[in-house]
Formats: C-alpha cells, structure tokens, sequence
C-alpha cells in the first residue's frame, strides 16, 4: 500500500482547481490535482482542450476562453491524475483515493493542506415524471454536447430558469437545433424583486450585457418563450411522451420526447459535510454552503473550498478562488510570507468581488419558486434512486420525522448510490413545509464517506492491517 | 446511428470510431464518448432497469452525480456509464434491477 | 403527529424514542396507557440508527444464564410481535428467523466456540446448536468461501429491518393514540404529588410513570428518580452494500442479506467515547471479515457506511429497574435493542404496568454494579 506526502492536494480539476494547481506550483509546493474525468476543466470547460466538435465556436467564447487555462494546465508540471475518485477523507487528512486509470489501484494520500474543488451540480428538479426516460437536466444535455459532439435530434422542451438555461438556448441556436419551447419557470415579480440589486450588478456589466444578448438571441429565432409557468407535469408511459405546463391557472400540453430541466445549481457538499465541515445556509442562493473564511478556509484547519462549491459565483470567480486558497495553504505550510501572500492576494480580491457582484441580481431574478423546490403532488419522486415519493416523505412528517436523518431511516430516502446528492435539498424543504420553519432549521443528512460507492475490495486494501489480522475489539461482555 | 435515437451527432473533429457491443450487438460508437453518450446516440433510450420497482431510467445528468446511468461494463455491474470512455471491443449491457452476485 | 404536547397529565412518560422507548411505550399504549415519548433531535446520537439487525440468541449468556434466557424468551415472542405491527400498520419489518451462523475462520476459532456453546447448552438446554464443518456450512451458505474451517448454527436465531421495525412501532404507538414529542430533550425530571414532572427546555408535563429510555442520555437522569444508569458509550461501525440478487438465506454474525438485497456487514467494538464518526482503518477490517468467508462480496460496491454508540453497562447486561425511592420510576437499558424489542413490548411492559417481574430480570439489577 503506497502512501504519497505531498504539500497540497486539488481535489477537482475545474477553473477553481486549475488555477489553485497552478499558484501552489508558482510558489514551489508539492502539489497534486485529481478529478475523476479524463481531461481537465471540470463541467464548465468540460472537454475545452479535446473537444470532439469540428467547430466549437458553437459553444461560445466565454467556453473558448478556457482553453487558455487548460492549455496551461497541461503544459505546465503541475502533477495531474485523471479518472481518479477521492472517496474518503479521514480525521487527519489521509484521502482515500482509487485510479481508474491504466495503472489502477487505490492508495493513500497526506496532504498538508487539500484545496476541495469539486464545483456544484444541477439542482434538484422534482415534477411528476422527471425519472422517465427522455427527460434529463440541461446541464446533462450541454455536456453531450461539449463533451460528445451530440445535440437534440428534433426540437424539444427546455423548462426552468436560469444562466445555464439561456445560455444553452442560445447554442443550440447556434448549432442550428430548434427549440419547441422555452417553459420559463422565474416567477412573476423575481424582475422587479431583482432591480433592488441592479447596482450590484452594474459593477459587472458584462454579465448583464451578456445575458441580455443572449435573451435577444433567443426572442429573435422566434423561440416560443412562455414565462411565470406555475406548474409542471411530464407525461409517458415507458419514455417522456408529452409535457403539461400551468400558466395562471391554465393547463396547456406540447408533445414531446426530450424534456430538459434546470433551475440552477448548487454547491456539491458531500465531501465538506463527511469531514464535518461546518455549513451556512445561503438564504439568497437557497442553498447549504461549506462555511469558509476570505481564504476559503472551512472550519477544519488546512482544508480550503474554491469555486462553486462553496457557493455559486460562476467559473470566471472560480479562478480567483482557487489562487487565493493556494495562496493561504502555501503560507499555512510556511512556503510563503505572509507579505508577499497579501500583495499577492489583493488583486486576486479586487476580481473576485467583481464577479460576486452579478449574484445577488441573478439570484433574485432566478429564484426557484417553492412549488418547484416543494413538490405539490404526492406522487412525485423525490429520492430517484429509492423511488420514494413526496407524498411518502410528508406521511413521515406525520408519523413524527423532524429531520432529514429519521425520514431517511424510515422511508430509505437519501439511502441509494447518489447517496443523497438528489433527493437531500427536496427532503429538506418538504419537511421545513410541513413543519412551518426555514430550511437551515430542518438540518440535512448525515453523510459519510465512502464518497462514492467502492467495492469491498477496494476498502479492505485501502488500510492494510500490518499483519492481515483483524483489529482488536474493546471489551464486548458477554 | 440509430434513427429511432434523441439526439444526432454534429460534425466531429476526427473520424475515429471504435466497436463496442451493447447488449450484445455491435454498434460503430465515436472514439472518445463516454458509455452513456455511445448508448444515447445510439438509440438505447432506457439504460438500466431500477432495483425497486423495475422502471427504466436513462441517463440523467450526465457528470457523475445521478447514479441513473449505471450498466455492466465488461463485466462489472452498477458502473456509471457517463463517467466511462468507450474501448475498442467493450462489452455494455444494461443492468435490469438488482446485480447478480455471482 | 403533535406539534405542540398538552400539559394534562400523562399515565405514562417515556424518555428517548429509539428502539427501547418506542418499544415499551407502544407496549404500554396498546394496553390503554396515555403516553407521551419525548425525544432529542434529529440528530441527536441514537444507537437505533447504528443497528445491525440481528435478532441474535447464540453465544450469549456465557457470563449470566439469564441473559441468553432472556434473549431467548424475546426472540421467541418477535414473531408474535412482529405481525402485530404489520397488522396494524401495514408496515412489514422484514422478521425472519430460518436460525443464524456464526462462522470460524480457523479450526481451533470453530472449537473454542464449539466449546462455549456446549457449556450454554448444558445450563440451558433449549440454547441449541450444531458444529458444521466447511462441507456441511456450504451446503447451507453455497456462497461460502474456501478459507472457512466451518461455523457453528443455531435455530434461534434470525434478523429483521432494524429501521422499518422503528418506524412501525412509531405508527403503531401513535395508532394506539401514543403521542410523541421530537425536539423535547428532557433536562430534569422531578418527582411531584406521587407522579413525575418533566421539563423539556421551557415546556413541563406530568405522568404518573416515567420510563428512561434514553440511552447514553440515562446517566444524568437516573439519579434525579434514585435509579443508576452507569453506561458507556461503545461505537460500532457498519457497511452496507449495494443491492444483489439473493445469495445469503440465513443471516450470520458479521454478514447478513437483506430483503431488499443490500448486504449488511459489521462491527467493531471501540472505545472512543462519544465519537461515532466511521474510520478508514476499521471499515478496511469490516470489509476484509467479510471477504474472507464470502469472496464473491469483493467486487460488491459499498453504498455507505455508519457508526453508531453502543449503549453499555459494566457487564454488559441489561438494567430493568424501579425506583424504590421514587416508585413509578423505571430504567430500561441494553444493548441488543432489536433482539430484546419483542421482550420490551409483551413483558417489560405490562412489567411496568404492575404485572409480576419475570424471575429472570433478578439479573438486571443496577445494585449488581454496587461495590
């Protein structure tokens, strides 16, 4: 069993990773960047520097950009592994971690500092029918996109709200795949509620451009754009048939086979929540976050959070993110003067605030509304993996569960291999529902590692006892 | 490429393909598509069948975080088909409910 | 569900709603008791939540008969219990007893236990048993591995849904017309008028009887009724798997199938205090047990893994108690709250309720901890 000591460990090779890789290296760290992918650039710039596409302009120039940042990431000596899982963080910092690559096997790190980039992920979109077959986030469909050159074969449904939405409208647009309809989910009023934060986001005008542009682009192709949908219900026996959407009060059906969902993402918190990492609840983003100084630091020492998982702020703060974590492990582990780390991180600070200006506008005006954080039909799933249902979590509200963790052990929500990555956000609001109180009151589940699921195999050889027999028990009387 | 599937493939960078069997047929799949994207392009809408109550599913979202894309890859059941790159003479078949232990 | 409990007095208040509590509390509901069960948070520490569910009789009883009686008795009685709940609440926990084995990887670790289980059986003779060698055992387990010596099997034996058997008891309490109150630690309990009152951060209530059913939480409050409670937290780590075909019928010590087809693997035994975090090192070694009999479980996926603390007396045996200062005042610990849940309900129960106390229980004294 090999145990690698290094300076620092990037869990994550996203913009936020990338470039806390590339600081560590500037200022001589021993550092290593994994990420369970084949290629660098995490979802935002997944498959930038391979891109299976003839012509990716397709995706944009904000996706073209980094390119640079891999292309820099690849030739620098950073030390990369892909295809590697990190499944497992010990008390004192041993990561667990398994190579799917040709090599393979599982090994032990210590790390003196870890910098967890792992990004967000889609969130949670329960509406009766979501698990059929034909129905899958936009994010997921962007990806097939960048990462496998694939797009809709005939026009479909996008319904929900947000960047992410407008943004792949817009290049599918481009590629020349029509769109059936926009159901835009924002609610009426989240306009008017968000010019309260205008002023913060003309600090960033070129957030506010670009999504107008991209508004622009989609009313000008003619795209059916229906706005302050209320409610919806997608339809099919085995696969995604047709698509019910309610709009004040009025239920309308379009016939469709591909319906993608997307109402934001959120911070991926599995890894900062099984090493007991304190949280926040953001009440703007309604979303849990890993609790973190101005370096990134989160409550359990020489572990840092850059990027979105430690709240929303998109890929262009990510970078700033990442360096300034770096920044703090290198000075941490006494590579750095505290001098020459602040006249580094000043201007690293400058444009992060730049970038975390646009938030509170674009969260407001892309609010999730509660019917679709809260579903309203006892038969929709909510745990995909245990099929177990809203109207099924609501008999556990009845029968006494107040939290999360006793509604999982008697329903088995949260108890398959996503491990409640998406179920933990709906279990939550539904029980706050239920017992009128705000969310952070309700708690989430207790997660553990395994990160993801491993096999035996792999976890007996993780910690080889140094003689193969079993640990000594502590007296169990008989 | 199936007619009967979602999505169509826009023009490609590089012609390489690579065989990969699913469920036993042989299908010509792009070199560089993961397990997911090959059964997706291919027409095979429905990936696995689930433990609890044998409804089909397909892949969902794409980055490894659903657990809905999960097929026998070579032999080895419950792998998430998104997070796979295809091989040159991959064996994929779908998982119908519960894996076998045997 | 009540949100908010009334303050009219109660027959009956039990502490803590994990397996022990629920138990007795639904025992005592369904026999026309008005009772309240006052519970911590929802993530409070609760052993419930760590249970492995085995409904486990061999090999107990070595340093006290009455123990394994006892274990015996309740494991009888689970099948009764069991389609009680489902009868009512349409919750099927999952009960089956088809006996249990306990493996040995090496010939003198089957003879060692060959031998205890003799010295039970002869002081009671219903604790049976077989010695199987690895032919015998693999007819019964074909799942079994080569590197076995053998095990040893009992019929009194079986396992449940440790989770499912909690939930059932709190649907059939509350059918009962049980009322439970989450969120409500209880921080004293004060002796009143012949009854009890409780206080729960700014709420009271008054029952007749009170029943500490509070785990490792016990120990502060036993003394405020003249009870003892010396018990100590003792963690213990668990897998659990993927769900697979069915491969495993009879449920063993450290590695059992369940009806959903996840398997279920265990323990330890550390002391660590009030920690129940998981460890690498110890779920590698949970893990490596159980490969060793069953190779075929290398390749099977871990879905998660849980720790939980253990509720233990000195001895390790259980403590049913009245208060002789302060009557109406009961203790009920042990640590096997899921073979014993059965016993809870049908016998500790009406125990509480004025029924004679089983001679048995005259090992479950806490004076037996006096020096």
């Amino acid at each position: 069993m090999t145990v690698k000591h290094l300076d620092l460990l990037v869990i994550g090779a996203g913009p936020a990773g990338i470039a806390a890789g590339l600081e560590a290296q500037r200022h001589g760290l021993d550092t290593l960047v994994l990420d369970e992918n084949a290629y660098p650039g995490g979802q935002i710039y997944r498959s930038v520097s391979h891109s299976p596409l003839a012509d990716p302009s397709v995706l944009g120039a904000d996706y073209l950009r980094g390119r640079a940042l891999v292309d820099d990431f690849e030739r620098s000596s950073v030390a990369y592994w892909p295809q590697t899982l990190a499944w497992q963080i010990s008390q004192d910092k041993r990561v667990s971690v398994t190579r799917q690559d040709a090599g393979g096997g599982t090994l032990q790190i210590a790390a003196r500092a870890i910098v967890l980039a792992g990004g967000a992920q889609e969130r949670p979109f329960p509406v009766p029918g979501w698990t059929l077959p034909g129905v899958m986030g936009v994010g997921a469909a962007q990806t097939l996109l960048k990462a496998s050159a694939m797009v809709p074969q005939a026009p479909m449904v996008l319904a929900g709200c947000g960047p992410l939405l407008y943004l792949f409208a817009w290049q599918l647009i481009r590629a020349g795949v029509g769109i059936r309809a926009i159901l835009d989910t924002a609610e009426r009023g989240s306009s008017r509620a968000a010019l309260g934060h205008v002023g913060g986001a003309l600090r960033s005008p070129s957030y506010l451009v670009k999504g107008w542009q991209l508004l622009r682009a989609i009313r000008r192709a003619g795209v059916t754009h229906i706005k302050h949908v209320e409610a919806l219900r997608i339809l099919g026996e085995q696969q995604a048939e047709a698509i019910e959407y309610t709009v004040a009060g009025q239920v309308n059906r379009i016939e469709t086979a591909l319906v993608l969902l997307h109402q934001g993402v959120i911070p991926n918190t599995q890894i900062t929540r099984s090493i007991g990492c304190d949280h926040v609840w953001d009440d703007a983003q309604l979303c849990w976050r890993p609790r973190l100084d101005s370096w990134g630091e989160t409550s359990v020492p020489d572990i840092f959070v850059a990027g979105d998982g430690g709240g929303i702020a998109g890929a262009l703060a990510a970078e700033p993110s990442g360096r300034l974590a770096a920044l703090q492990a290198a000075h941490r582990i006494g590579k750095l003067d505290a001098a020459t780390r602040d006249s580094n991180a000043s201007p690293l600070r400058t444009e992060l605030a730049k970038h975390n200006a646009i938030r509170p506008f674009l969260d407001t005006l892309y609010r999730p509304a509660d019917g679709f954080r809260r579903p309203a039909d006892d038969d929709t799933i909510v745990c995909r993996c245990e099929e177990v249902t809203a109207g099924a979590i609501r008999a556990m509200a009845k029968l006494g569960c107040v939290g999360p963790n006793q509604t999982k052990s008697f329903s088995r929500c949260g108890m398959g291999p996503c491990q409640g990555r998406f179920c933990g956000a709906t279990v939550a609001e539904l029980l706050a529902d239920s017992q009128g109180k705000p969310v952070p009151e309700v708690g989430y589940y207790r997660i553990r590692p395994p990160i993801k699921p491993v096999t035996l195999g792999e976890l007996a050889i993780a910690v080889p006892s140094p003689d193969g027999s079993v640990l000594p028990r502590a007296e169990f009387p008989k | 490429m199936q007619n009967d599937s979602l999505f169509k493939t826009l023009p490609r960078a590089a012609n390489g393909t690579v065989r990969v069997f699913i469920d036993g047929m042989p299908y010509q799949v792009p070199r560089g598509l993961n397990v997911a994207a090959a059964l997706l392009a291919n027409g095979q809408l429905a990936c696995r069948t689930t433990v609890v109550s044998g409804a089909e599913r397909a892949p969902f979202c794409m980055m490894g975080v659903c657990f809905d894309c999960l097929v026998e890859i070579d032999g080895v059941p419950n792998r998430q088909g998104c997070m796979t790159l295809v091989q040159d003479g991959m064996r994929v078949r779908r998982m119908q409910g519960a894996r076998s232990i045997a | 569900m009540q949100k908010n409990f009334d303050t009219t007095d109660y027959d009956a208040a039990v502490v803590g709603g994990g397996l022990v509590g629920m138990a007795i509390a639904f025992g005592l509901a369904k026999r026309g008791q008005k009772v309240i069960v006052c519970d911590g948070e929802d993530n409070s520490l609760r052993a419930a939540r760590g249970n492995f569910g085995l409904v486990w009789v061999q090999g107990k009883g070595t340093k006290c008969t009455n123990y394994a009686r006892w274990s015996l008795h309740s494991a009888d009685t689970w099948q009764g219990f069991s389609d009680d709940l489902e009868a009512r609440t349409g919750v099927s926990v999952g009960f089956e007893r088809p006996g249990g084995f306990n493996i040995a990887m090496q010939p003198d670790e089957l003879a060692t236990k060959a031998a205890m289980m003799q010295g039970l059986f002869e002081a009671e003779p219903r604790l049976k048993y077989e010695v199987l060698d690895r032919n015998a055992l693999a007819e019964r387990l074909p799942a079994i591995g080569p590197d076995v010596a053998g095990a040893i099997y009992s019929p009194n034996d079986g396992h449940v849904n440790p989770l499912y058997t909690l939930r059932a008891l709190f649907a059939a309490y509350e059918q009962a017309g049980g009322q439970y109150a989450p969120n409500a630690r209880v921080s004293d309990i004060t002796p009143s008028g012949g009854g009890f009152r409780l206080t729960m951060g700014d709420s009271t209530l008054n029952a007749a009887r009170v029943v500490l059913a509070a785990g490792l939480g016990n120990q502060t409050l036993a003394p405020m009724v003249g009870l003892s409670a010396p018990v100590k937290p003792l963690r213990g780590q668990i897998l659990v798997t993927e769900r697979v075909q069915p491969f495993l019928a009879y449920p063993t010590i450290y590695v059992r199938q369940t009806v959903e087809g996840s398997v279920m693997v265990g323990d330890s035994a550390e002391d660590v205090g009030f920690d129940d975090s998981v460890t690498p090192d110890v779920l590698g070694d949970i893990a490596r047990r159980a490969i060793a009999p069953f190779p075929i479980l290398k390749d099977v996926r871990l879905v998660r893994a849980w720790g939980a603390l253990r509720v233990m007396t000195p001895d390790g045996l259980p403590i049913y108690e009245e208060s002789t200062a302060h009557p109406g005042a009961f203790l009920a610990t042990c640590h096997s709250g899921v073979t014993l849940a059965a016993a809870h309900c049908e016998t500790i129960a009406p125990w509480i309720l004025g029924a004679d106390r089983p001679t048995l229980l005259d090992s479950f004294y806490a004076k037996r901890f006096a020096v």
